[in-house]
């Protein structure tokens, strides 16, 4: 597999974002994620994690604060960003969704290339005219994940493991950058769950990109993560490695102690 | 409340569960009311329907046997019927595409919907015959006025369905789309039209067969295809001719009905 053209790095510095005004889901993060590995956010239900996620390619507009995104020599300010250079910049934000979020009536190929319609014209991607060399990675790729067979099923045919590694599929033909991972594993069974954690990972050390995973499940976490955040009440209140997680950093994330008995 | 319990037994608790609210009764009252004062207004008595059905079996009388003496007229009006109803709902369908997409609320501004939503909305008001006559003065006689009518009556109902499809579709594919730098339009192509193309075939396939029926309707004011051999027939008295023409309509709106079915079977629509 070959790397990505370029691998960038995130620089959040007090980022803030409310729904409702005077009531802030995030309380000013400050978060570096550079080089290669798998960082996993972990925290309680309601805590921003995905919003924090969401921040970063913009499905969410920050309320304050800077997300400064590195890559191919440019300084981009992805909370700055307004209309055709959002879309530019959003092009290099590979994004994984829990409920992989396929195109159901489009065939596994067709939501690949889905990953290249950044790079593409109206009057092209109507006509289904991608480049010869997109086919040839979406080709590479599926073998990749193990749907060689796949490519010409409608995405709604598919079990929910085989639709995840389909959404991972699309966000790597977009070369990203980064990779970000919405609770990629909730929907899915435990050993599907640890398969595709495994192919997150894998995929962002081949490329050298960094690859930012949410998820609720902290001993998953704690396996499979080269970094771990742990959030709780909208700031960051630990950011370091699995082995330095301790039950004390637990309950001050997720509070109390009756569930790790 | 204890002499009532004992003089009346409440309803079983089944009946209850389905009893009619205070509303529902009054409203179903309202309508009653209305009806038979306006029975009562127009005169309608047993003795006119009586006379009218009598009056209606002498005209069914004279409209056998068909006549089949004027089989060109009757192909002329025919075919001109089906081209207005094939032209015109190729056009309205092809013009609800883009207006259907600017009045859905998860598409476009507010403003560009609410200009949108009245467009379709006025499309929807009048009736295609009266749009023909307003045609008809516009551009002449002619099937061009009938093409133009069917083509505003097909935005009005194929636009309005579309885009309230479009306001249903899973938003979650739809950021997955934009997710990965798709500019709006590739958003469409790749994460809008593939949840609403089956839909919008079957919106348009059931409008051919509306405008197959109403192309029939156009003429009479003028506006091209049969219509308006069937109404110089009824002004003339030729009613075997009627017979004929009304036989050859119903046998095309049959047809056309079985095609569209076959249609939409083939399309899995």
């Amino acid at each position: 597999m070959t790397p990505s053209l370029h691998a960038g790095s995130l620089h959040i510095q007090q980022l803030v974002k409310e729904y409702r005004p005077g009531v802030p889901v995030l309380k000013s993060i400050d978060l570096r994620i550079d080089g290669t590995g798998l960082t996993s956010i972990i925290g309680p239900s309601g805590t921003g994690k995905s919003t924090l996620i969401r921040c970063i390619n913009r499905l969410v507009d920050p309320t304050a604060g800077q997300i400064w995104l590195d890559v191919a020599g440019e300084r981009l300010d992805m909370a700055q960003l307004h209309g055709r250079a959002l879309r530019r910049s959003r092009r290099h934000i590979g994004m994984v969704f829990q409920e992989y979020n396929l195109v159901e009536r489009l065939t596994v190929m067709e939501n690949l290339l889905t990953g290249r319609l950044g790079y593409l014209s109206a009057w092209k991607a109507w006509r289904r005219k991608f480049p010869a060399e997109d086919f040839e990675r979406a080709y590479q790729l599926l073998d990749v994940i193990g749907l060689g067979s796949f490519a010409h099923q409608r995405a709604d045919a598919l079990s929910g493991g085989q639709r995840q590694r389909v959404g991972i599929a699309r966000a790597l033909m977009q070369q990203p950058a980064i990779l970000l991972a919405d609770e990629p594993t909730s929907s899915l069974d435990p050993k599907t769950s640890v398969e595709i954690i495994q192919l997150l990972r894998e995929q962002g050390r081949e490329r050298g990109i960094p690859v930012i995973v949410n998820i609720h499940d902290v001993e998953l976490a704690r396996r499979h993560s080269d970094r771990i955040v742990g959030m709780t009440g909208g700031h960051v209140v630990y950011d370091g490695p699995p082995a330095g997680l301790t039950d004390a950093h637990l309950q001050t994330i997720y509070g109390g102690q009756a569930w790790m008995q | 409340m204890d002499a009532v319990n004992t003089t009346r037994t409440p309803a079983p608790r089944a009946m209850r569960a389905f009893a009619w609210s205070g509303t529902q009764k009054a409203v179903l009252l309202a309508v009653l009311a209305y009806s038979v004062y306006v029975i009562a207004q127009m005169d309608l008595s047993w003795a006119r329907l009586s006379t009218g059905v009598h009056q209606g079996a002498r005209f069914l009388g004279r409209m056998v046997p068909p006549d089949l003496s004027k089989m060109d007229v009757l192909w002329e009006g025919i075919r001109e019927t089906l081209q207005i109803a094939v032209l015109a709902t190729f056009a309205g369908v092809a013009l609800s595409l883009p207006v259907g997409l600017l009045a859905a609320r998860n598409m476009v501004p507010g403003y560009v919907r609410t200009a949108a939503r009245g467009l379709i909305a006025v499309c929807r008001s009048l009736h295609p015959v009266i749009t023909a006559i307003l045609f008809v003065k516009a551009v002449g006689f002619g099937p061009l006025a009938g093409i133009l009518a069917l083509v505003v009556a097909t935005v009005g109902f194929v636009g309005k369905l579309f885009a309230d499809a479009i306001e249903e579709i899973s938003p979650k594919q739809i950021e997955a789309v934009r997710a990965t730098g798709a500019s709006f339009a590739n958003v469409v192509l790749f994460g809008v039209l593939p949840q609403v193309m089956g839909r919008f075939v079957g919106f348009a396939t059931y409008q051919l067969d509306s405008n197959l029926r109403n192309s029939t309707m156009v003429g009479i004011v003028g506006a091209g295809g049969i219509g308006g051999a069937l109404f110089s027939a009824f002004l003339r008295f030729e009613y075997s001719f009627v017979c004929t023409i009304l036989a050859t309509v119903i046998a095309i709106i049959v047809v056309g009905e079985i095609v569209v079915n076959a249609t939409r079977k083939a399309l899995h629509v």
